[in-house]
């Protein structure tokens, strides 16, 4: 079998706080497709990463506004398409309207929300070529890994030293799934 | 009494290792087949008693003028307000960034889920023609009519619909990184397969985590004004119509707080007994229980100035009928639920004051077996107190429930109970990476002064 083309470096670190600080010095140095793993979220890897994304907040308050958009007029239409006199009361009845219009805001905010999350996420996505690396299960349970990627421009042949140089216990090779380029 | 609180990589592993072992490595199979063959029993007792009811129709039932709604819709009620604890431990206290919630919130929420589905199906058993009950929702018909949308029942619909739709989602979303540690700590072919397809491929890649973390926190914020508006709609349900005993504007806060503290309840005996079965005793530590019988004895207490709240309207409005009400629930046939509800919800609460005692996880249980019953009272006596005599004396009936209706609500509890065993036998019942997150935060905090 032919030596496979490698997908990217993943350097094993102990604790949180050596791959935070592996993760701001692999910024500093200039590469730009690398990615952090973690068994929990780290309070400030987010900004070590230079993560600044409004998509989720952002979907979730249009979503959220579709929805109620979407409940009141719904109540409006209908109301007006059928109207039913009940001793006088007005057709049109925004108090009585409001519950469904919170309701459907609340519905589309969530949905909304978590769907563009899962979306920008990339998932579902089963097959990953770091799920080849012997390790790499360990991410979900107490290793931190820092990973670049070959196709980083910045990345040569000494990244592995580099990754090395971070305070990474190992660093492996993933390799690029069977097939890609 | 301290909180599990990981702060090293071998206790890190410690806590996922003991959280997915539960399901990979089942430690209680004898037990746990004998409560699901009880659990079976009890659900078939539902499936029986449902196809009775649809066979022979509501006549079956011992509901009829002016007692139309009977115990499926006091079921009803009690079974949501019980889902209510677990979006409050998990959302509310997320975002007050109380730690000890992470030992919680996954079997709070997994109750709370179970719980929606047991008590939305209740109005659809209980509408005389359930398989219509599509009705209620607006889509274009060929009969040209529309959900009327000013009656309380269409707010209904929606109202459980988003809440079992949004509490899904929220428990979902929540759990995937811990279905991404089950798969990959899973050693068998089907189970790696199982937890693969629910982890969705989460590999706890940094930008992941980062845009989780914002929809996690908005789901959550949104959750807690969610769960007000859906006890206080179903409050609505009696407060919006002109029945003495029901038309008062404390309805809305008191179902909240009473559906607050009978869910506390609940999570109560539910967490007391799965810390023993599954010898939980470092991530379910005393301090939970604690926590736990405060939130009981706070929402209780509130809930019993809601009682008080309610006897006083009545006495200040000096309503004929309000009154009459208020001595039909104090002395009349019905008295039996009305001092069943206040003895059972809030004499033996009243232990909770202790410390000590919230700590012992027997007297726990007991208080909150006591409160489950005593709310399940409370609601029966809020429907049938107020309906029993209507206006007109010509149509006063007293209200029994049948057998079937006994059946059905047993067949409920074994719904629920199938559900959370199969929960708690598939799937991590505890939210370990939180677990670990916590460890880590204290950590840091400690280091930094």
């Amino acid at each position: 079998m032919a030596e496979r083309a490698v997908f990217a470096l993943v350097a094993e670190f102990n604790d949180a706080e050596t791959l935070l600080d592996a993760v701001r010095r692999a910024r500093e140095a200039g590469y730009t497709r690398f990615e952090a793993f973690s068994p929990f979220p780290i309070e400030g890897l987010k900004e070590a990463l230079g993560f600044s994304e409004p998509w989720v907040p952002l979907a979730t308050l249009l979503g959220g506004i579709a929805g109620a958009a979407i409940g009141f007029l719904m109540q409006v239409y209908t109301s007006l398409d059928y109207p039913i006199d009940i001793e006088g009361r007005p057709t049109v009845a925004p108090q009585a309207f409001m519950l469904i219009t919170f309701e459907l805001m609340v519905l589309g905010a969530v949905l909304t929300g978590v769907i563009v999350m899962l979306l920008r996420c990339g998932l579902p996505r089963l097959s990953h070529p770091l799920f080849d690396v012997p390790t790499f299960h360990l991410a979900s349970l107490n290793r931190f890994f820092l990973v670049i990627e070959t196709a980083d421009p910045r990345f040569t042949g000494g990244t592995r030293r580099f990754l090395k140089g971070l305070g990474a216990v190992r660093v492996d090779a993933a390799p690029a799934p069977e097939g890609a380029a | 009494m301290a909180s599990p609180k990981p702060k090293t990589p071998e206790g890190y592993a410690a806590v996922t290792r003991e959280v997915t072992a539960i399901p990979l490595d089942f430690p209680q199979t004898r037990a746990w087949r004998l409560w699901f063959a009880a659990a079976l029993a009890l659900l078939a007792s539902y499936i029986v008693s449902a196809w009775v009811l649809f066979v022979r129709g509501v006549g079956v039932w011992g509901n009829n003028i002016p007692d139309n709604w009977g115990i499926a819709i006091s079921n009803y009620i009690w079974w949501i307000g019980i889902g209510h604890a677990g979006t409050l431990i998990s959302a509310m206290l997320l975002l007050m960034q109380q730690h000890w919630r992470n030992s919680l919130n996954r079997f709070a929420e997994a109750m709370t889920l179970f719980a929606v589905v047991c008590g939305g199906l209740y109005p659809i058993l209980h509408l005389g023609r359930p398989w219509r009950f599509y009705w209620i929702a607006p889509y274009p018909s060929t009969m040209r009519v529309w959900p009327q949308f000013q009656s309380p029942l269409t707010w209904d619909f929606f109202a459980v619909l988003t809440y079992l739709t949004v509490s899904l989602v929220f428990w979902y979303v929540g759990a995937i990184p811990d279905f991404a540690s089950t798969r990959d700590r899973a050693k068998s072919r089907p189970a790696q397969v199982f937890y693969g397809l629910l982890a969705l491929g989460w590999r706890g890649a940094g930008r992941h985590w980062a845009r989780w973390r914002q929809a996690y926190r908005l789901c959550a914020a949104i959750a807690v004004p969610l769960v007000i508006s859906v006890h206080s709609e179903i409050s609505l349900l009696f407060a919006a119509g002109p029945i003495p005993g029901w038309t008062s504007t404390v309805f809305p806060p008191y179902f909240v707080l009473g559906a607050a503290f009978s869910g506390f309840a609940v999570v109560s005996m539910l967490a007391t007994s799965l810390r023993r079965a599954f010898g939980l005793y470092d991530l379910v530590t005393p301090r939970h229980l604690d926590m736990l019988g405060r939130l009981t004895l706070a929402s209780g207490m509130m809930t019993a100035y809601g009682y008080v709240a309610d006897t006083f309207n009545a006495l200040y409005s000096g309503e004929p009928q309000e009154l009459e009400t208020l001595h039909d629930r104090l002395f009349g046939p019905y008295a039996w639920c009305y001092w069943g509800a206040v003895v059972l919800n809030f004499a033996p609460l009243q232990l909770m004051w202790r410390g000590d005692l919230r700590r012992r996880p027997v007297v726990l249980f007991l208080v909150g077996l006591s409160v489950t019953v005593g709310m399940w009272l409370e609601r029966y006596m809020l429907l049938f107190s107020s309906l029993f005599r209507d206006y007109l004396v010509s149509s006063w009936r007293n209200y029994r429930p049948s057998v079937w209706e006994w059946s059905l609500f047993a067949g409920s509890i074994g719904l629920f109970l199938t559900l959370f065993l199969l929960f708690i036998r598939l799937l991590p019942m505890i939210s370990a990476f939180e677990i670990k997150e916590a460890g880590f935060e204290e950590k840091t905090e400690a280091a930094h002064g």
